[in-house]
């Protein structure tokens, strides 16, 4: 017990601030520009549905880094949920395969409007080095709508973090340019 | 006609205060854990967005579905005007007494775990299951440990039982209130949906009691369940911390008195907050068959808790 | 007045009698017995109102009938409070039972269950007002057997047959405890009249006394259902048709609790402490053991029976440690106690006939009582539905409906417990509190799964995916019961002063009606407790009236979109994915594993070719029913031990039979002359 919490109050908060890059080329808007109204309902409190469409789980492992101190996606009023029905934003990994073709489907149209889909990680935009399998359906953009791509294999967490905030138009610029590792 | 308007001040304060009680926990928690995390006025914005957001109701769903968020709400607004919390007694403590206030949050769990089954998902039957085996040793539990204070103060009405603790301070340190204030705590837990008992942010179906039930709501429907979830959290802390520690609460209906209440109120919230959002940080979630074992344990302090005031009153 | 309605009753129950047996089948013969049984019930109905709202008494005697003392009634406020709850059931039974039966034509025997409905009706009304125990005894009787006919109704099914034994054998094993406790009252006169008893009580000897008070808990506990004297009960409710069940769990078991406050609280005035501490201590088990197997149960009317049980306890709670209370001389608690039992008593008879009424509906409609096969049924009888919700809230004790009330004043009258001197008798109360509340939640836990299975997501046959709703006479015979639920719950403050009133009838209890005179809000005796559920009630209704008037003012979205169910992304969405009531119900039989003590049997049968392809699993799990098995067993062995012994005389020659008779004749002779 007394372990515990020596610890807690010897260890400071570690989260760091979001890296920016100037020509973030690995993200980018694509379909409909977010509406004002939406970006004002759901900037300060996105829930984020992740749907795993058939990645090879190497975009859930740098999703799953989100949730660390260091990254600490709830600061910015971000949240995992466990339904669609709770969710504004649908974050979507790997190639669509054949059998999540129409789960992806019944997600989306699961999730209640307003919403956004943001599809990380190199499979998720072209299928990667999945593409032209027999198993795959196509790219998350063939199966739904989608507003923000992410890419990379796999996209680090600070990208993905971006990714998010690019949706929803809440990078923070004035962090300037080129900070920590990226 | 103070007294009423205060009741109603007393409501708008709580559902005003509630939601932000959740981000403490939250904020605190996140902060223990090396983290930035939400600001403590998360849960607003969220709230804020999901009355603002669409609602998608299950083609298997039926009325009962979409009347149950009104009636969980509206039970537990109820609720917060029969629990003294800056001041006391007010007038409807003549209305309703502590089984009303039980009753009326078995009503809302009773009609949750309905609203769960109704659209016919597995995970949603789970869900009403789990919180009714729990409800139905927690609901008695927690009248069981607040008799043991009723039997103490003469009546189970809850501002007399406060007037009655304020009056007679030495009370406070018998063997009846300290078993009653371990039941309750342990109750409270359960009945909130926090942790040992269950994890307010797991993300995985099997593991979920409250979360289980509610995995079809959205939108406004899902806000008003939200917002009543955490206005139980309050209510408990409320029960916690002024039948058990009413210093602060006012007796008279003076700007003075009410300014001290609401200033002891706000202090007794943060402190219960923080010491959960520690208890969170500190203890793994337990098998959900070792949860029944847990609230026994709280049922039979409970029941020493009353026997004891019985048998020294 | 009175009078006139006492014989508007009796003739009209008679002629619903005589009419169904004349006429027989058809709607001619159904509607003969419904209107007898409405008219009379409405009469019997405004006989009891009048008599609790006037105060009066009405008193006959006639030797036409019955020889020697002749038949004796007096009505008095017990007898009419009882008579209340007959003819408020009366009432929707009837009229629910003129469609209900109309299944049964040409296949069962209407002519008998219609005539007996009425002769049943008409032995409930005479018991609460008889005045003499040979009158009390032949309606007693007269009760118990149309009652046996009526279960008897769908006679080709074993399980029918089965539970109609056991019941019969039951009741007269209490009905030989009953004549015995009025020989040992009555000094052994049997046409001795109440007023007579009444005289004698106190000349009784201690031994007396509580031999008869054995015998009374003995005799209307089985007709009660007191565990463990329960066992009849979950056998032969669920397979009576469904409006005798309703009539069975409603009022024929309440005469167990009518018997039980006229004979020991009334005839023999009040009895030592540990009288009410059995009575307590037997309600509170019946109360907790009776709702543990509830829970277990899937069949509806089955289910709904165990919580007759259950509430029985509760009833007996109130009355037990009034019982308590009263030999200390705590007349207010105790009138609390007994006030708390009596509102139970009325309020279990609303609701559960209201429940017995819609499981009765669903079975109409799915020809099915098991739980599984039922679901979705919310959307195919809205009105049965929402009865049925109405009456599983009320049963759970929620506000503001009626079992919140009563059971609220048996808190508070155990509450008060703390008033007893002695401090190993005051501790009984915390623990019946205790088990009382556990009752509730669990209650609460077990009708959950009863509406929720039942009523709500898909349905899980094809029998409930084409249910109906019931028709007209069998919706009004709910929705009478489903407004008295709400109207007992909502006016606590007309019911108890009314039984306050009634209650300082019975002798020592007197002088306790000034301290029930009580406002809008209810108010316990001794200002211990104060609540009003009709402004509870108010209130929650206000928020639930304003709450979307806010939310529309703030111009909140409201838009509502019907989708699928989400359930993970998986596609298609069959009614086997939904939660069973064995699942629901799984986590509290592993809470209480020591008390069921589950067995499971697991058969899986596995293709030819590989074991790694299944082609069914049988899973089968039951409980262990330990009053069956551990006592009710080992007395039937003792039985047939007995029977076979005695067999030996029966030889069938004519002879020796006439050798018995003379042999006979000569001891009764000699006894005579000695």
């Amino acid at each position: 017990m007394r372990g515990l919490f020596g610890k807690i109050l010897k260890t400071p908060v570690v989260t760091e601030p979001v890296a920016v890059a100037e020509d973030d080329r690995r993200i980018e808007t694509i379909g409909r520009r977010i509406e004002e109204r939406t970006r004002k309902l759901i900037g300060r409190s996105l829930h984020i549905r992740q749907v795993d469409a058939g990645s090879c789980n190497g975009c859930e492992i740098e999703i799953t880094g989100l949730l660390s101190p260091y990254y600490d996606l709830e600061r910015f009023g971000l949240h995992f949920v466990a339904s669609p029905r709770h969710a504004d934003c649908l974050l979507v990994t790997g190639p669509v395969t054949r059998n999540m073709a129409e789960p992806l489907r019944l997600t989306y149209e699961a999730t209640p409007e307003p919403k956004i889909v943001i599809a990380v990680g190199d499979c998720a935009r072209d299928c990667g080095v999945f593409k032209g399998s027999y198993a795959v359906a196509g790219s998350v953009a063939d199966i739904i709508p989608v507003d923000v791509i992410v890419g990379g294999c796999p996209p680090e967490p600070a990208d993905i973090l971006r990714g998010i905030l690019t949706a929803i138009d809440r990078l923070p610029h004035h962090f300037g340019p080129k900070r920590g590792t990226k | 006609m103070t007294g009423y308007l205060l009741e109603i001040g007393q409501a708008l304060l709580a559902l005003l205060l509630a939601p932000g009680l959740t981000g403490l926990i939250r904020w605190f928690k996140a902060r223990l854990q090396g983290r930035r995390g939400a600001p403590p006025w998360q849960p607003y914005r969220d709230l804020r967005k999901l009355f603002g957001k669409e609602v998608i109701v299950s083609k298997n769903a039926s009325w009962l579905f979409r009347f149950a968020p009104y009636v969980i709400f509206s039970t537990t607004v109820a609720v917060t005007m029969l629990v003294p919390m800056i001041a006391a007694p007010l007038p409807f403590d003549a209305i309703g007494d502590l089984l009303a206030v039980v009753y009326l949050l078995l009503l809302g769990t009773f009609f949750l775990a309905l609203a769960g089954l109704d659209p016919g998902t597995a995970f949603g039957g789970m869900g009403a299951s789990r919180e009714m085996t729990v409800a139905a040793i927690a609901e008695p539990t927690i009248a069981l440990a607040i008799f043991g204070l009723a039997v103490g103060a003469g009546s189970t009405n809850l501002g007399r039982i406060v007037e009655q603790t304020l009056a007679h301070p030495g009370a406070v340190i018998n063997p009846g209130h300290l078993l009653g204030f371990a039941a309750l705590f342990i109750v409270m837990i359960a009945e909130t949906g926090r942790m040992p008992v269950d994890n307010p942010s797991t993300h995985l179906e099997l593991t979920m009691i409250h979360e289980a039930m509610i995995l079809e709501y959205s939108g406004r429907y899902l806000a008003l369940i939200e917002w009543a979830a955490s206005l139980k959290l309050l209510i408990f802390f409320a029960l916690l911390s002024n039948l058990f520690l009413p210093w602060g609460v006012a007796t008279t209906l003076s700007p003075g008195a009410l300014g001290v209440a609401l200033i002891a109120l706000t202090a007794k919230l943060a402190a219960l907050a923080i010491t959960v959002a520690v208890l969170e940080t500190r203890i793994a979630k337990l098998r959900l068959f070792r949860v029944p074992e847990l609230l026994g344990v709280s049922f039979v302090l409970a029941l020493l808790s009353v026997t004891s005031s019985f048998l020294l009153k | 007045m009175m009078a006139l309605l006492f014989i508007v009753m009796v003739s009209a129950y008679a002629a619903g009698a005589f009419g169904a047996l004349l006429i027989g089948r058809g709607a001619a013969g159904r509607g003969a017995a419904a209107i007898g049984a409405a008219v009379g019930s409405g009469a019997a109905l405004a006989l009891g109102c009048t008599a609790v709202a006037s105060g009066q008494t009405l008193a006959l005697t006639t030797t036409r009938i019955l020889p020697t003392a002749g038949c004796m009634v007096r009505l008095d406020g017990l007898g009419a409070f009882f008579l209340i709850i007959i003819g408020l059931l009366g009432l929707a039974v009837a009229s629910y039972g003129f469609s209900y039966s109309a299944t049964y034509e040409g296949r069962y025997s209407l002519r008998m269950l219609g005539a007996m409905l009425n002769v049943a009706l008409l032995s409930l009304s005479i018991q609460v007002i008889a005045d003499n125990a040979l009158t009390f005894l032949i309606a007693w009787e007269a009760m118990s057997l149309s009652a046996y006919w009526m279960v008897l109704t769908e006679h080709d099914e074993p399980d029918t047959v089965r539970a109609a034994v056991w019941y019969i054998a039951m009741t007269h094993a209490g009905f030989a405890a009953l004549i015995g406790m009025f020989l040992l009252m009555s000094g052994g006169d049997p046409t001795a009249s109440f007023a007579g008893m009444r005289a004698n009580a106190a000349t009784l000897s201690a031994t007396g006394r509580n031999a008869i008070f054995l015998l009374a808990l003995f005799g209307f506990g089985t007709k009660a259902g007191i565990i463990p004297l329960h066992v009849w009960l979950p056998m032969a409710h669920p397979v009576a048709p469904s409006h005798v069940s309703a009539l069975l769990s409603g009022v024929v078991i309440k005469m167990g609790v009518y018997g039980l406050v006229r004979v020991v609280l009334d005839l023999l005035g009040g009895g030592p402490t540990w009288w009410g501490g059995i009575v307590l201590g037997a309600g509170a088990v019946s109360a907790l053991l009776g709702v543990l197997y509830a829970l277990m149960e899937h069949d509806l009317k089955k289910l709904l029976a165990y919580h007759s049980v259950e509430n029985i306890g509760i009833i007996l709670i109130g009355l037990g440690a009034g019982m308590v209370f009263q030999s200390y001389g705590l007349t207010t608690l105790a009138a609390l106690g007994f006030i708390g039992g009596l509102y139970h008593t009325i309020n279990h008879a609303a609701f559960k006939a209201l429940l017995f009424l819609g499981a009765g509906s669903v079975l109409h409609a799915t020809r099915t009582r098991n739980m599984e096969e039922m679901g979705g049924l919310i959307k195919r009888m809205p009105v049965t539905a929402l009865c049925f919700l109405i009456g599983a809230a009320a049963i759970s004790a929620l506000p503001p409906l009626n079992g919140f009330a009563s059971e609220w004043i048996v808190f508070q009258s155990l509450l008060g417990g703390y008033n007893i001197p002695k401090p190993e008798v005051a501790v009984m109360m915390p623990i019946a509190v205790g088990m009382l509340a556990l009752t509730s939640g669990l209650a609460a836990a077990c009708f959950v799964k009863a509406f929720g299975v039942t009523f709500l997501a898909m349905p899980r046959s094809h029998e409930a995916e084409n249910a109906h709703e019931a028709p007209f006479l069998m919706r009004a015979g709910m929705v009478l019961l489903a407004v008295a639920c709400v109207a007992l719950g909502l006016a606590p403050f007309v019911v108890v002063p009314a039984l306050g009133r009634i209650v300082a009838e019975l002798s020592g209890m007197p002088g306790i009606q000034a301290q029930f005179t009580l406002g809008l809000s209810l108010s316990s005796a001794n200002g211990f407790g104060r609540m009003s559920p009709m402004l509870i009630g108010a209130g929650v209704l206000l928020l639930l009236a304003f709450v979307p008037l806010v939310m529309l003012a703030l111009r909140v979205n409201w838009k509502r979109r019907t989708g699928e169910s989400w359930g993970c992304g998986r596609i298609g969405q069959t009614p086997r994915m939904e939660y069973t009531a064995t699942a629901f119900a799984e986590p509290l039989r592993r809470v209480f594993a020591e008390l069921y003590r589950p067995t499971r049997e697991l058969t899986i049968d596995f293709h030819p070719e590989s074991k790694y392809f299944v082609q069914s699993i049988e899973y089968r799990s039951e409980i262990t029913p330990w009053f069956e098995k551990y006592v009710y067993a080992p007395c039937i062995w003792f039985v047939r031990l007995l029977a076979a012994v005695m067999r030996r005389m029966q030889s069938g020659s004519l002879p020796l039979y006439l050798v018995y008779v003379v042999f006979a004749l000569l001891l009764l002779l000699l006894s005579a002359r000695c």
